[in-house]
Parts: structure tokens; sequence; C-alpha cells
């Protein structure tokens, strides 16, 4: 049972570092292209452990992700959700998948997020972003090779299944 | 399902009613040590190059600071008979004047926010006495006002800010309008202006009072460019804020309203910006004891 509990702490202290990730200060003209931290790591391990993160926590850390970012409260947690929602049913497809295939299932995913993020923008009257912020979720896909494995690294390491 | 539907029904109570300020507010509390930590290099680095700083510089700088505060203390002396003749001239015509706004310093924290939302974080909270709603201002001009604090640090909007608006009003003639941000740092909008209104560019805009939020007086930005077409019932006009709403490190928290002013004194000094008191001024500073002598005879002046 203890397993369970300091499983979860890791998961917890990897999203919390995610989150650091996505607030932390970089100089101006890097800004717009801050790739989606949270969301990364969050899909990790929807697709990883499927029944330990679910819709739930990508709402609750969507939310948390509203109040540090100051955004409209439900902004994040909206695409959170739904793409961990996504995720979920798909999980057992996007694990097998080589490396760059994955990051194409990955990239949907992130356009989806950031997309859903876009309406919410545009329904309050926020300003319209630029091209660039389609870029981002490009990002995302390319980073997540990387992300995938360091988490499958920290994954074994602490033996989280 | 129920998540897509909760997160819809924050985003309306949010947006709609802002029902949820303390939920934020509470939530913000509990993030605040991920605020810190994100800040923290930038905070150490910071004090380590002030720390390490040659003493040449320090001198340098110093003598910079006290030439401004010199040239401050002048313009200060003029502005204080003026206050006085000001006063006395309510006072004949039975309006009251309050002067003697108290301000707070605070730093910013360089933590960054959601990139299309114009807003930062202070590093000053409910316990220094904040609270929503109070004006921010930097050392140009009005800056914003406080939406959301915790006990130890406060969200501020910016006036760029889409979903900000300020009663502002022309200097030049008094004309009143409403100043709305466009979300771009530069960039206020007067959308509410007529064709045929007297505006011109390069006026100075100041905060009106009206809504009961900023200060009169204060300044804010200044025309830069009217579009009139004859064909469309307003005039376009853009104004740029005087505030450096990009590059302040510090800002003013200002206090007007008498029963908001905390009672116990902050932790930070609170600085008082009413007449300043003799006392300020340095004895190595010859010309500080000159100045203070002149301010006193000054309220004669007017009479």
């Amino acid at each position: 049972m203890s397993g369970a509990g300091e499983g979860r702490l890791v998961i917890v202290v990897t999203l919390c570092i995610a989150m650091l990730l996505a607030i932390l200060p970089m100089p101006e003209w890097a800004r717009p292209f801050r790739p989606q931290w949270v969301t990364l790591v969050l899909l990790y391990w929807a697709i990883a452990l499927p029944h330990r993160v679910g819709v739930g926590s990508g709402f609750l850390a969507g939310i948390v992700l509203d109040v540090l970012t100051g955004a409209l409260l439900g902004q994040h947690a909206l695409g959170l959700s739904v793409v961990t929602f996504i995720a979920i049913q798909l999980h057992q497809r996007i694990r097998v998948f080589p490396f760059w295939q994955q990051s194409l299932g990955i990239l949907v995913l992130l356009v989806i997020e950031h997309l859903l993020s876009l309406w919410v923008i545009g329904a309050t009257r926020g300003v319209a972003p630029g091209l660039s912020y389609w870029g981002v979720p490009l990002i995302g896909a390319l980073l997540w090779p990387w992300i995938f494995v360091t988490l499958r690294k920290v994954r074994r390491h602490f033996k989280i299944s | 399902m129920v998540a897509v539907i909760l997160s819809l029904a924050l985003l309306v109570l949010d947006h709609r009613f802002h029902h949820l300020q303390h939920l934020r507010s509470t939530l913000a509390f509990l993030t605040y040590p991920l605020q810190y930590l994100a800040d923290l290099p930038f905070t150490a680095s910071r004090w380590l190059s002030e720390t390490t700083s040659s003493q040449e510089t320090l001198l340098e700088q110093n003598r910079e600071l006290r030439d401004e505060n010199l040239r401050l203390k002048v313009e200060l002396q003029k502005y204080e008979s003026l206050q006085a003749e000001n006063l006395r001239l309510r006072d004949l015509v039975d309006s009251s004047f309050k002067i003697g706004d108290r301000v707070l310093v605070a730093e910013l924290s360089s933590v960054d926010l959601d990139p299309y939302k114009q807003q930062v974080i202070i590093k000053k909270g409910a316990v220094s006495g904040v609270f929503e709603g109070q004006p921010v201002l930097d050392a140009h001009a009005v800056m914003g006002q406080v939406i959301n604090v915790t006990p130890l640090s406060s969200t501020v909007l910016l006036i760029t800010d889409t979903s900000h608006a300020l009663p502002v009003q022309v200097l030049r003639n008094g004309l009143r309008t409403i100043a709305v941000g466009t979300g771009r740092i530069d960039q206020l909008k007067l959308p509410y202006l007529p064709t045929n209104s007297d505006i011109v560019e390069g006026d100075l805009l100041v905060t009106s009072g009206l809504g009961g939020k900023f200060p009169p007086g204060y300044p804010v930005a200044s025309v830069t460019r009217i579009d009139r077409s004859p064909d469309a019932p307003f005039s376009s006009v853009f104004a740029e804020p005087h505030a450096h709403l990009d590059r302040s490190r510090e800002v003013l928290l200002v206090w007007t309203i008498p029963n908001q002013i905390p009672v116990a004194s902050a932790p930070a000094d609170p600085v008082d910006d009413a007449p300043a008191t003799p006392g300020t001024a340095t004895p190595t500073d010859p010309v500080g004891d000159a100045d203070a002598g002149g301010t006193q005879p000054s309220p004669e002046r007017g009479t």
C-alpha cells in the first residue's frame, strides 16, 4: 500500500515540475513558444498508468494550471480533461507505436488541447493569438520522445505500476 | 463528460459572475510555493549581482540618485506651493479635496503568466494590506489594479488587458472618456469618442476618478493616433501608456480611501507621499537643508 502512496507522490512531483516549467520566466521572444509541459507529462501518465491517472487528475491539474497562469478558471481544465480522456481511450494503441508515430498521436492531442484553449480565449473576447500559437504543439510533439524516455525511467526507478 | 461540464460551468462562472474569487485566492495561496520556486533563481541572481557589484558602480549609482533626488525635491517645492494654493481656493468654493494618498512599494515577481493576458504578480499580499481593486502605479503613470489577493502575493491586471477599462480625462480640456486595453502592452484604445470631439495627438490622459477605484489626476497615457473617418460615428483613438508596463521592476500600491488603510504598519516601510518631512533630507546633502527651509515659506507665497 505504501508503494501506491509513493507512486502517487512521484506522479504529483513530476506534475509540479511541469507546472514550474510552465511559469518559469523566459525571455520575451521565447514566451509564445513555451511547450505545454503539463499536458505532455499528464499524457505520459495517462498512457502509462490509465488506472491511476484519469480525467479527474487532468481536471485538477488543469485548475491548478489556470490559477498559476492567471487564465480563466476552467480554460486548461477543459482541455486537459478532454485530452486525458482521449489518451486513456487510446492508450493501448499509442503504447505500441514507434516513437515518431507516438509523436504524431501526441501532436494531435496537443492540438486538440490548444484548440479548446483558443475557443475559450475567443469566446471570452481575449486577444487572438498569432500564428506562433500553433508552433507550440509542434514543439511539444518534438519533445515527446525525450519526455517519454525520461518519465519511463522515473517510473521504472520508483517501480510505479 | 462530468469534467467537461464542470470546466464549462467554471468558465461561465468565472467569466460572467466573478463568483470564484475565493476559490481562486485559496488555490493561489496553495500554489504560492511553486511560484516562489520559479521566481527564486531570478531573485537570487539579482541579489548576487547586487552584493558583488563594485564600489565604483554603487558610488556612481548613488551620485546619480542623489542628483535625481535633488531635482525632484526642487520640483516638489513648486508642487507644494501649488497644492497649498489649490487647497485654499477649494476652501473658498467649499469643495472637499483629499490629499496624501498612502503608497507602498512592491516588487514584481518574475513568474510568467498566460502570454495572452496582461497580468503580473507582485510580492505583496493581504498581509501588507493589499485589497482587491487597489490601484497600482509605477514611477511614471497608472499601471493597473489588483484583481486577486493571497496573503503573500497578488495579481495585478494591467490597463492594457482587453478586459480592463479605465475612466480617463483629457488633461488639456477635461474631456471625459474610457480607455480600454487592446491586449498589446503599448496601446490603449479610446472607443467612445465622437468624431467631432476635441482631442489631438499628444494629449495627456489622466485618471478622472469617476470609476471610484483610481484616484483622480494620475497620468495614464498620451494620445498617439487618431483615425477620423467621416462615415463612422466614433473616431478611433489610440494612446500609449506612460507606465513602463513591461519594464518596471517595482510598483507602487496606493491607498486613497481612508478606511482601507491598514492600521498596523506593514513590514516593508510604507512611504507617505504627502509633503516630504525635513527629516528625510540627508545631513550630508548640502542642499537638503536649503530645501527643507524652502518648503516652509512656500504656503505663504500663495497668499
